[in-house]
């Protein structure tokens, strides 16, 4: 791999590979040495999370980051294009990780620096950091990617990270269960992919009776600007939220996940459970951000 | 000869592209660029086809539309079939093969993608032949063909 731009790049060995290295960094297998090289972090849009995450990856590898946040700390507002600003950056960084508003703009990225780029999310297209760490998080409580029962609840039809990850763990063989207010369900051009590999699928209006069957639920933010009328929104809103009472009767296994920020989604009440698992996911990001930057770095172990 | 042939004149030399998608001959004859050269064209648009129910046609003298030369008209008219001929001899027949990327000729409608915004060729991959889609290679939208503009 030169570039992680979208989850449509990555092959299941790609997968299975980052996996495992970022679970001999968390465990701590292998050290990893990035002493001297410097990723640059732009973050043309910002993105809090996503940049300390980033961060953190490159200085617990022993690497350092110069970083720009926000369009108007750029030459984007004198005019400068985006190429020239890249071609700059990549005279004196190592690797570039961008996050953009527009899509398609990591891609561009990768096509015009010759150092490796991370795409750490282009407009609605990719996240595919958040993908993989969703991935890896998966992976780490159930043992395994394959044959899984997937619930997805919330603004299916907006989150890209839903998107991502159907699209990723369609070569594993999973179960999936979409459950979303009418006007918010997942994408024709996703449910397109997932027929065309004969992927299980069920669209529900409430997740209540497919609970017991679910190994993770993955759960999103449904925004009430998505509404355009209030009344509509506050109709739907308590069918999406996740309670302690909601998980009475799941799996051992079963695990709740989030990308985060959360806001009233999943009840704090939730937190204290077993099931609870979006923190603990935060916190691979991290240990899979470390594997990714090895791994398009060449970097020795 | 079949009747629906008779309603234009015969070539000597040149091609005959026909089975063209109903109103879609001027565009080909654009992305061919064969409007705007000295050649004899002949264009038939709406005609009565058994196949096809309408069909447009476009006969050129004096130029060999080569097979490469055809796939570029895929995406507009994957129907079309190309005769060559010589002497009033048709000595080549070929129909169009879709090619799995398209480089330049699309305009994506996704006006948000960075081919629009920083003056990137466009590359699209085909995503689905029946209907045609197309996945734009940058922003990743799907669209069907009918929904994208060109430019050539
Ligand atoms: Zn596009």
């Amino acid at each position: 791999m030169k570039n992680l731009i979208s989850m449509r790049d990555v092959s299941t060995k790609d997968i299975l590979k980052l996996i495992d290295l970022a679970s001999k960094i968390e465990k701590k297998e292998i050290n990893v040495d990035m002493t001297g090289k410097l990723a640059a972090l732009l973050f043309f849009e910002p993105s809090t999370r996503t940049h300390f995450s980033f961060e953190t990856a490159v200085k617990k590898l022993g690497g350092n980051t110069f970083a720009m946040s926000g369009t108007s700390s750029t030459s984007v507002k004198k005019g400068e294009t985006l190429s020239d600003t890249l071609m700059t950056i990549s005279m004196y960084a190592d690797i570039i990780v961008m996050r953009h508003v527009i899509e398609g703009a990591a891609r561009f990225a990768a096509e015009t620096v010759d150092v490796p780029v991370i795409n750490a999310g282009d407009g609605t297209n990719q996240h595919p950091t958040q993908a993989m760490l969703d991935l890896y998080s998966i992976q780490k409580t159930q043992g395994t990617l394959n044959n899984l029962t997937i619930g997805m609840i919330g603004d299916l039809r907006l989150g890209r990270t839903v998107h991502s990850l159907a699209q990723a763990l369609s070569d594993f063989n999973p179960k999936f269960y979409f459950a979303s207010p009418q006007h918010l369900q997942m994408p024709t051009y996703i449910k397109d992919d997932l027929k065309s590999k004969n992927i299980q699928f069920e669209e529900l209006e409430d997740i209540k009776e497919v609970m017991p069957e679910l190994d993770i639920m993955y759960v999103t933010r449904i925004q009430k600007e998505r509404f355009a009328v209030l009344e509509d929104y506050e109709k739907v809103k308590d069918a999406y939220i996740i309670t302690k009472k909601l998980l009475e009767g799941v799996k051992n296994n079963f695990k709740v996940l989030h990308p985060l920020p959360r806001v009233n989604e999943i009840t704090t009440e939730v937190d204290d459970t077993k099931y609870a698992y979006y923190f603990q996911q935060a916190k691979n990001g991290v240990y899979m951000r470390q594997a990714i930057i090895t791994e398009l770095l060449n970097l020795n172990y | 000869m079949n009747k629906e042939k008779l309603k234009v004149d015969p070539i000597k030399n040149g091609t005959v592209i026909d089975h063209i998608t109903s109103g879609k001959a001027l565009q080909v004859a654009d992305i061919l660029n064969i409007s705007n050269s000295e050649k004899e064209i002949m264009i038939g648009i709406n005609l009565t086809s058994r196949k096809m129910g309408k069909k447009d046609l476009i006969k050129i003298e004096n130029r060999e539309i080569s097979k490469e030369e055809a796939n570029s008209i895929a995406l507009i008219s994957p129907t079309a079939t190309l005769i060559i001929i010589d002497d009033y001899k048709v000595i080549k027949k070929f129909g169009i093969d879709i090619p799995n990327e398209i480089k330049n000729h699309i305009i994506c409608p996704n006006s948000n993608c960075i081919t629009n915004i920083e003056g990137v060729k466009t590359r699209f991959e085909l995503a689905n032949k029946n209907p045609i889609e197309v996945r734009c290679a940058y922003c990743e939208k799907k669209y069907f063909i009918d929904d994208v503009k060109f430019s050539f």
